[in-house]
């Protein structure tokens, strides 16, 4: 459905993307994962047109990304930190998304602002809002019109308890509907149940792309976190081999330590 | 197109606007008023007009862009193009520029003074209206730092006003042993606050005491020729700096 092709990326001296491909298909959920500044919203950006690549290519269903803006109808985009109008309601918000983008689409997709209880609150300005509820707004107008695929970067990193887990459930049934999601998390516990496969992004480059179940194989781990943990820790340069499906050049080892490093301190939650 | 709509909404909450034109409107109304002969308040008025509107049209621009960035952020996200998503935050900026300037200006000129130099003050008002509001957006797209783009914008506003005249007076005496006239032409076109200037100055009769050098300016100027020399001049002014804009919104990464 998606086909990224060496997209590269420079922001100044940082190479935010290097040479990165994958394709992506319908009925996956595939998490992002990586350290900050790895390159993962960058990805996600360039996937919206948000951000141009400096080289390679996206297709979306067949077609060029850069040549029409119409593939984003079939798009859900959940941004890291929602910005929206201070001055509009979160009613008028809606209103007007509704109204830029309902010749694209027939039904609404209205269960996430019911499950949120949202509308107890649309009468409120945006500005006066907490970071939780602009998330929610956030995740809301990222289903609303039923895309068919749902791009959703940190969706839990705000949200209380319940409303994750309420997320969380609508993801699952937009997964099982055959959507293809794409979320970045750095809390692993939150993604083993959402997802089926993990890209794992480093300095901007492709480390893996693998299935759970492949990851889950190669390590001999029941659980995504500590599969991850393993890949990660355990220095496996065998392992990584046999990981690479894309024909990515595993770190070297002196990269690798650096990786356990940072990605350690984010494991142990 | 329905993005102007929102453009607009959001042009009209923040008063500013509303202010511009009651501000447009008390002055036409003073000059107006205290004046018997019209074609000296209209002189009065362009000599007004030639400062305010081009201060107001770049700052207000450059603010309402930076201030519409989430709003920006939020549409490029959406099946919307960048060219068609810059083009609707313009046209709501100069429609709501020129609607105050028209209901501040427009309407006293037509009340009181409705004949050709009047006429050519409101076309004048309208094209630096559009010429400042789209170097605005150009400067606005490249500048990604609020204050600075303000700044750039306010210096760039202080250029055309004020140092372009010292340059002009500084070569005019510099040089006053040839003959400067048809260079002068040259230089006119190079600021569009003095193009707009000259445009309503020949449509009175004051361009006689402007000496060899408004001579030369009526003479050519005067002519259909000049009319339309000057205006396409303007066009190409407001034109230029956004199709600048677009190339450079096309390219940005958000």
């Amino acid at each position: 459905m998606i086909e990224i092709k060496n997209i590269t990326k420079q922001f100044g001296k940082l190479k935010a993307l290097d040479t990165v491909s994958a394709n992506f298909t319908e009925g996956q959920a595939i998490s992002l994962i990586g350290p900050n500044g790895s390159g993962k919203t960058t990805l996600i950006k360039c996937l919206l047109g948000m951000v141009i690549p400096d080289a390679g290519t996206i297709h979306f269903k067949g077609s060029d990304v850069t040549t029409s803006c119409d593939y984003r109808r079939d798009m859900g985009y959940m941004p890291q930190i929602g910005r929206y109008p201070d001055n509009m309601r979160i009613s008028q918000i809606f209103d007007m998304m509704i109204d830029l983008r309902k010749n694209y689409t027939t039904q609404l997709d209205e269960e996430l602002i019911n499950a949120f209880d949202l509308r107890k609150q649309f009468d409120k300005p945006m500005r006066t809002l907490s970071g939780g509820t602009i998330q929610k707004v956030s995740a809301c107008l990222a289903f609303l019109f039923d895309p068919s695929v749902l791009i959703l970067d940190e969706p839990t990193a705000s949200l209380d308890p319940v409303a994750s887990e309420v997320l969380k459930n609508k993801v699952l049934k937009e997964k099982n509907k055959g959507k293809l999601i794409l979320m970045t998390s750095h809390i692993l516990s939150d993604l083993e149940e959402m997802t089926t496969d993990i890209v794992y992004l480093q300095d901007g480059k492709l480390q893996f792309f693998k299935s759970v179940e492949a990851l889950k194989a190669a390590t001999n781990e029941q659980r995504l976190a500590k599969a991850i943990a393993s890949v990660m820790s355990k220095g496996i340069q065998v392992q990584m081999n046999g990981m690479n499906g894309n024909g990515h050049t595993p770190p070297s080892p002196k990269e690798f330590s650096r990786t356990v490093n940072r990605r350690e301190m984010t494991i142990k939650i | 197109m329905k993005i102007i709509r929102y453009v607009l909404y959001d042009i009209l909450r923040s008063r500013m606007i509303i202010g511009y034109t009651a501000f447009l409107l008390l002055v036409s109304a003073a000059l107006f008023a205290t004046e018997t002969n019209a074609s000296k308040s209209i002189l009065n008025l362009l000599n007004i007009v030639l400062i305010v509107v081009p201060l107001v049209s770049i700052v207000f621009t450059t603010i309402h862009y930076y201030n519409s960035y989430q709003f920006i952020e939020l549409m490029l996200a959406q099946p919307i193009e960048r060219m068609k998503l810059l083009l609707s935050e313009f046209l709501g900026v100069i429609l709501s520029l020129s609607a105050a300037f028209l209901i501040g200006i427009g309407l006293p000129v037509l009340l009181f003074s409705a004949d050709g130099s009047g006429i050519s003050l409101l076309i004048s008002g309208i094209l630096l209206t559009f010429i400042f509001s789209s170097i605005a957006f150009w400067v606005a797209a490249i500048t990604q730092d609020k204050a600075k783009g303000i700044g750039v914008t306010l210096l760039l506003w202080f250029y055309f006003s004020l140092i372009y005249d010292f340059i002009v007076l500084f070569l005019m005496f510099t040089f006053s042993d040839y003959p400067l006239e048809k260079a002068m032409l040259g230089f006119t076109a190079l600021n569009p606050i003095d193009l707009g200037r000259v445009f309503v100055m020949l449509q009175m009769d004051v361009s006689a005491l402007m000496g060899y050098t408004g001579a030369v300016y009526k003479q050519f100027f005067g002519s259909a020729l000049g009319m339309f020399f000057a205006l396409g001049v303007m066009i190409m002014w407001a034109v230029v700096p956004l199709f600048l804009a677009i190339r450079v919104f096309k390219k940005k990464d958000f």
